[in-house]
């Protein structure tokens, strides 16, 4: 029986299952793309950093929704729209106690992490930033949490500052701290680094910065598919991540917020569903979450998200961290002992990526020859250019894991990576 | 099946550890820079003009193998033909590297590239450097990009 089949109804047997062992095997058959080739080659996918494949558990439910249940939602009072409100509030459910979020209301629908960090920069930001303030954010952001922040500052005549990393591409705390000034309006930092892997001191950051009461969003993009979340614990402020990354839909993504800071925000577009009542003199705007929500919502991605994060808690994220943690040890130790290979990101910290530079090889060659060989990994500058600068590198190769991953595609990799030494040798 | 060696091959290799013309060009009277955004590859074409001839030609910058070895070969084919000469030897290089033509006969040694149309990510590692030349023809004041 493949785990899929298991879903969604016998969670805990299966979570008892996956500590007497993590069956690679048995999750691969979940995951219908890997069992391809690809230029003659077993298929080898290492660019989970850039969108993760979707368990079949996913696509059912997504196919489900529309065979089955699709209305549009929050309106009709016919059936369908019920049930499919049902569904698409039963997702939101399910991402709040995905991340262990105190309220269901503190779950806002948005198209992606970006759009959630674009919408607290032009909602929260816009209303508590004005001429003179700052910005901070770290030096290893994705442009993502980067422009927003920048678009803001310049609008509002901000100032955005950035908080350096080291050589192992690890925030620097102190030079945070200090960054934290009396003009500092908002924190914005990522979970996980999408270009070093580094896994940042989020709780510790949190506390610096609302010692000095700072607010912080975190972008999660890489680290609600990777490492157990809990934004209470962590107390981060806001928080964002994505549907594609942690292997649902594209199109979908989640932003939380604490209820009353988002309850003391402005819209942040206007239309249908965010309105209580509309006349042309005046519009009563709908309570948080739907305040945020304009137009008919993501409903199929909704679904699709959930099926997601149940296949996760089924699998149990301890165990997908402890698992891809070994991967990126093994892989770590592997790559790193090629002659002439350098790891950009060593932080000690870290989650399942893992960037790396070949001497007088650049990485798009590298690209070109491991794709000869099957083996999907990213190659440029990640959406991370100021850390491309900080490493003084043009771009790097990029193999991020997923919980799918072997270790033979980890030989696969190595032995790869000994081709493209052979070509340009 | 494509095969690596169509794309790396020998000659490419060599260009691309040892670029021909990887230089400035002093007193160049065109100069164009050009970059591929996706990749961060970036070059910079120069060209020193005599009359409608182009006398010297010279490139700086930094890349993949494939737009590098393209920029240093095409240095050096285009070295001393007139502006109208250079361009249409492009648009067979362009025409061949995008599978479009496989009418080599034109290119001379730039056949080599003949196996870039197999790989259609890398068509703009390829021309990036003669988009830069046609710039630089042009005198465009602006950084020409490959997006």
């Amino acid at each position: 029986m493949t785990a899929a089949a298991r879903l969604p109804h016998e969670p805990a047997r299966g979570i008892r299952e996956v500590e007497s062992g993590y069956d690679v095997e048995e999750i691969r058959a979940d995951f219908p793309i890997l069992n391809q080739q690809v230029h003659g080659h077993k298929l080898v996918y290492l660019d989970n950093a850039a969108t993760s494949q979707k368990p079949r558990a996913v696509t059912d439910a997504i196919v489900r929704y529309y065979e089955r249940d699709n209305a549009n939602v929050h309106r009709g009072v016919h059936y369908l729209s019920e049930r499919a409100t049902e569904e698409y509030e039963a997702g939101r459910t399910a991402a709040q106690k995905f991340i262990h979020a105190a309220d269901r209301h503190e779950i806002i629908f948005v198209r992606s992490a970006t759009e959630g960090i674009n919408l607290v920069a032009q909602t929260y930001g816009r209303k508590h930033v004005g001429a003179g303030d700052e910005v901070l954010i770290s030096a290893m952001e994705h442009h993502s949490n980067i422009v927003p922040w920048q678009m803001l500052c310049e609008e509002k005549g901000a100032k955005l500052q950035v908080a350096p990393i080291n050589d192992r591409g690890e925030l620097i705390l102190e030079k945070f701290e200090q960054l934290l000034g009396p003009r500092t309006k908002i924190a914005a930092v990522g979970h996980v680094s999408n270009a070093l892997g580094t896994i940042n001191p989020v709780e510790q950051i949190v506390k610096l910065a609302h010692a000095r009461n700072i607010p912080v969003l975190v972008d999660g993009a890489q680290a609600v598919p990777r490492i157990p979340v809990d934004v209470q614990a962590l107390g981060c402020d806001f928080y964002v991540f994505s549907g594609h990354k942690t292997y649902g839909p594209t199109g979908i993504g989640i932003l939380y917020g604490k209820f009353a800071l988002l309850d003391a925000m402005p819209p942040y577009q206007g239309g249908g569903e965010m309105i209580s009542s509309v006349s042309f003199e005046k519009t009563v705007y709908n309570k948080v979450p739907l305040k945020f929500e304009a137009g008919t919502p993501d409903m199929s991605g909704a679904v699709g998200m959930r099926a997601a994060l149940e296949y996760l808690n089924h699998l149990g994220m301890e165990n997908i961290a402890q698992y891809e943690h070994q991967l990126l040890e093994y892989a770590t130790g592997k790559v790193s002992a090629i002659p002439g290979v350098r790891i950009i990101g060593t932080a000690k910290e870290k989650a399942g990526v893992l960037s790396f530079v070949i001497e007088g090889v650049h990485p798009h060659d590298v690209g070109t020859i491991l794709d000869q060989e099957g083996i999907a990994i990213r190659t440029g500058h990640h959406c991370a250019q100021p850390v491309m600068e900080r490493f003084k590198v043009d771009a790097t190769a990029r193999a991020s894991f997923g919980l799918y991953n072997s270790k033979e595609e980890i030989d696969a990799l190595v032995r790869g990576i000994q081709k493209v030494r052979e070509v340009f040798a | 099946m494509a095969d690596l060696r169509d794309l790396y091959q020998e000659v490419i290799l060599e260009h691309s550890k040892a670029p021909r013309n990887y230089r400035e060009v002093k007193g160049a009277d065109k100069k164009a820079e050009g970059f591929n955004p996706l990749c961060g590859d970036r070059f910079t074409v120069y060209l020193q003009m005599n009359g409608d001839s182009i006398q010297d030609v010279g490139f700086q910058g930094s890349g993949c193998a494939i737009s590098k070895a393209s920029a240093s070969m095409m240095t050096q084919s285009i070295k001393g033909k007139t502006r109208a000469q250079a361009q249409e030897l492009f648009g067979h290089f362009h025409k061949v590297v995008t599978g479009q033509s496989e009418d080599e006969s034109q290119l001379g040694k730039l056949t080599v590239f003949a196996g870039v149309s197999e790989f259609p990510m890398r068509v703009k590692c390829a021309t990036l450097a003669w988009h830069t030349l046609q710039a630089a023809l042009e005198g465009k004041q602006e950084a020409v990009s490959t997006e």
